[in-house]
């Protein structure tokens, strides 16, 4: 089962290290992290992306990272309506024979160029991993010489505003 | 200038300017701390130069380890924080095991480590360790201070988060240069932590469903764990199941939270439980968890474990509750508020008498046993031997193994907090030091620290403390010449082949005690134990009792490794009692 988990910690060393950390503890497998800074000073934004193999283990993971001094919400957010993004750099290889028919392929993916060299190109491209995850189907016969993945960044959408100042409590 | 930033300034200039090293003295004056257990080293001589001048009440244990373990034991009998200073480096490695001890079994202690100082943190300087990464997953939180202004807050957040909610180890690295370092001391600051909100009330509508759980319940069961003594629970416990017609079975760490006399008291549950408390377990058909974790030695395999009850579990940690036993009935709350909401509703009792029937009958049919044998000193006996020399009033410490079991099923504790033994990590040299702890804790009490020949030898070094400050502790030591746990799984599981567990050359313990400057004496039989207990309970001062016990006694019952609890082995039917 694949679940998208949000939350918000305190930016203080470690912290990461904590969040990682328990997840070797008590091996969850993650699949992406993303962290950066929220609109509130002090306060930064995790969006993990885990894979579990029960509902029972999604409520731990969520309960667990709930006891983290340093951690101040968390969601999952699998089942919501959801906002989430992935930002991918495809190096593919590109011979000018090619070159044509590979921008007209990205085209529909409203993926850009942003590097050209003699033999290939570097494509960005961002969407939900899904996407991501077709364009570079697409572009493998080419030859994919690297691929550099952001992981998913995700937030509930505007309607149904997640953010409360309480800890999300599973149980009562 | 406004008024308000007059009287900002006002009470600026009345906060004090100090170092480092004596504010960590005054935050500890002020969260009234009577003892810190503690050994010193480069990293903290600044402290300790302060904790001289201070005259502070200091324990110089001879290993770290002891000093932490004291400070477990001092805080399972007090309830109050257990303070522990260490070093940097290998001072902060050696208390590794006692943080996940503490840890495992929810003691609240605050810990000081020394650091190398900040200009030269991730140097690999001389015994710098990385001591916030190594005890980050076997603390509750840790610190590492960066900077001075900080400190006050970081000790205040320390404290508390230590000894609220589901308690647990706090530890703080300091570097050098920052015990040094002046700073202004503002204690008189609240503690803000959005992240860190325990819920200790119930939720009204899960204490209802359980209220009609139990009317509707026909054999139902209370399973009490440490949660209960965290809470001062224990008056609640009796009230509620003498209320509800409820029998009580106990954790290992909970013994004590209902009386062991109480008609209700089904023993311990688990590996090594009775088999009352085990089968009301597979029978009962409301499970009331108030404070435990299903641990696995208690559940047994969870295949089998309680297939006919519904589960209510009652936690002041949401994340226990249904983390290994699906649970219907979930309220996290502190044990005493749920249990006061749950006497409150004065719901109508269970209908138990059949059920209590039933659970006598098992009493009276399958006691614990064991055969006596003349000429020999048994185990169990000595442990019946010493409850009734302490009239089971004693504070027991036990290290960890057979005679951990031993002292569990046949010690019988009446009383809350006078239990102190390692369960969750099953630390061996737990016990001597711990009942530093305890006995300092409580001045007046009998302390009997329980241990065996294996594990004393892990922390023996903390005899020097013991004569140093005159506790009158009584040591006991099970001297079955071997690592008697181990021996006996390889003489169960193995085919007796006895993989370094048998120590046919142990020391001279006796010797041990008088090179430690205190009276050792030594039993073989039954008669010159009790002979060696009436000297070792009529004197004063410490005593350290070496008893040789048979080496191949085994702790029955047993649920063996992998089973269900109701696959016990070695139950033996009491037959003439049984009509
Ligand atoms: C630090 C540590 N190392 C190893 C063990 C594994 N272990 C559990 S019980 C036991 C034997 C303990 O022997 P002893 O202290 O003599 O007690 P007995 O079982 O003989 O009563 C051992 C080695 C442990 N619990 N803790
Ligand atoms: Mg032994």
């Amino acid at each position: 089962m694949r679940r998208i988990i949000t939350m918000t910690v305190n930016n203080r060393p470690g912290v990461l290290n904590r969040i990682t950390g328990l997840f070797t503890k008590r091996h969850y497998n993650i699949e992406s992290i993303t962290v950066g800074h929220t609109e509130i000073e002090g306060v930064s934004r995790m969006t993990f992306v885990v894979n579990v193999d029960d509902e029972r283990t999604a409520e731990q993971i969520i309960k667990q990272l709930n006891k983290q001094i340093d951690v101040l919400k968390v969601n999952d957010i699998t089942d919501q309506a959801i906002v989430a993004r992935e930002l991918a750099l495809i190096k593919v290889a590109a011979p000018p024979a090619v070159r044509q028919e590979i921008y007209t392929l990205i085209e529909p993916f409203r993926a850009s160029i942003v590097d050209v060299s003699k033999d290939s190109l570097v494509i960005q491209v961002t969407g939900e991993p899904e996407k991501v995850e077709a364009l570079i189907e697409l572009l493998r016969p080419y030859g994919i010489k690297e691929v550099a993945r952001t992981g998913t960044t995700a937030f509930t959408r505007g309607a149904q505003k997640a953010t409360t100042n309480q800890k999300t409590v599973f149980i009562i | 200038m406004t008024k308000m930033k007059v009287e900002e300034q006002e009470k600026a200039r009345t906060k004090a300017r100090m170092s480092g090293s004596l504010m960590l003295i005054e935050a500890l004056k002020e969260e009234k701390v009577e003892v810190i257990f503690g050994y010193p080293g480069g990293a903290v001589l600044p402290l300790y130069d302060e904790l001289y001048k201070a005259g502070v009440f200091h324990v110089l244990t001879r290993h770290e380890q002891g000093a932490i373990h004291a400070a477990e034991g001092y805080a399972r009998i007090s309830g109050k924080p257990g303070v522990v200073i260490a070093t940097s480096g290998p001072g902060a490695t050696n208390i590794v095991t006692g943080l996940t001890d503490a840890m495992m079994d929810s003691l609240p202690l605050v810990v000081f480590t020394g650091q190398v100082a900040t200009s030269v943190i991730g140097s690999d300087a001389f015994q710098e360790a990385d001591v916030v990464g190594i005890t980050m997953p076997i603390t509750k939180h840790n610190y590492q201070v960066r900077d001075i202004s900080e400190l006050p807050r970081i000790i205040k957040e320390a404290f508390h988060i230590a000894t609220t909610g589901r308690p647990g180890p706090v530890l703080i690295d300091i570097p050098k240069d920052i015990t040094t370092a002046e700073g202004e001391f503002d204690y008189d600051q609240e503690v803000h932590l959005p992240g860190y909100q325990p819920t200790t009330q119930p939720n009204h509508w899960q204490i209802r469903r359980l209220v009609e759980a139990v009317s509707q319940s026909k054999r139902p069961v209370i399973l009490a764990g440490a949660g209960v003594l965290h809470a001062n629970a224990s008056n609640e416990l009796r009230q509620y199941a003498e209320q509800q017609n409820i029998p009580v079975i106990h954790t290992l760490l909970g013994l004590g939270g209902f009386p062991a006399d109480h008609p209700l008291f089904l023993g311990m549950a688990g590996m090594h439980g009775t088999y009352t408390a085990n089968m009301a377990l597979c029978e009962c058909d409301l499970l009331i968890n108030i404070g435990a974790r299903f641990d696995d030695r208690v559940t047994g395999n969870l295949k089998y474990f309680a297939p006919k009850a519904t589960v209510a579990h009652i936690d002041i940690d949401p994340a226990e509750i249904g983390k290994n036993v699906p649970t219907k009935i979930p309220i996290v709350s502190d044990a005493k508020a749920a249990l006061q909401e749950l006497i409150a509703q004065q719901g109508k009792p269970a209908d138990t008498a059949a059920w209590l029937k039933q659970l006598d009958e098992w009493k009276r049919r399958f006691p614990l046993h064991y055969e006596p044998e003349a000429g020999t000193i048994k185990p169990q006996k000595l442990i019946e031997m010493i409850y009734e020399m302490t009239n089971g009033e004693a504070i027991v410490t036990t290290d960890v193994g057979q005679h951990q079991m031993w002292a569990a099923q046949y010690y019988k504790f009446n009383r809350p907090h006078r239990w102190v033994t390692s369960g969750g990590l099953g630390t061996m040299g737990f016990g001597l030091p711990a009942a530093i702890g305890a006995q300092l804790a409580d001045r007046s009490a009998t302390v009997v620290s329980i241990v065996g020949d294996g594990g004393f030898q892990m922390t023996l070094q903390e005899l020097s403390v013991i004569q140093e400050l005159g506790l009158p502790i009584k040591i006991v030591i099970v001297n079955n010449q071997a690592l008697g746990m181990v021996r006996q799984w390889q003489e169960l599981f193995y085919d007796k082949r006895y993989s370094h567990s048998l120590i046919p050359n142990q020391p001279d313990f006796v010797k041990l005690a008088e090179a430690y400057g205190m009276l050792g004496l030594r039993a073989k039989t039954e008669a010159e134990a009790a002979e060696v207990l009436k000297q070792a309970f009529a004197m004063d001062g410490p005593v350290l009792l070496d008893f040789h016990v048979r080496a191949d006694e085994n702790v029955y019952p047993m649920v063996a490794p992998g089973k269900g609890l109701h696959e016990m082995v070695g139950v033996k039917a009491c037959e003439e009692s049984s009509r």
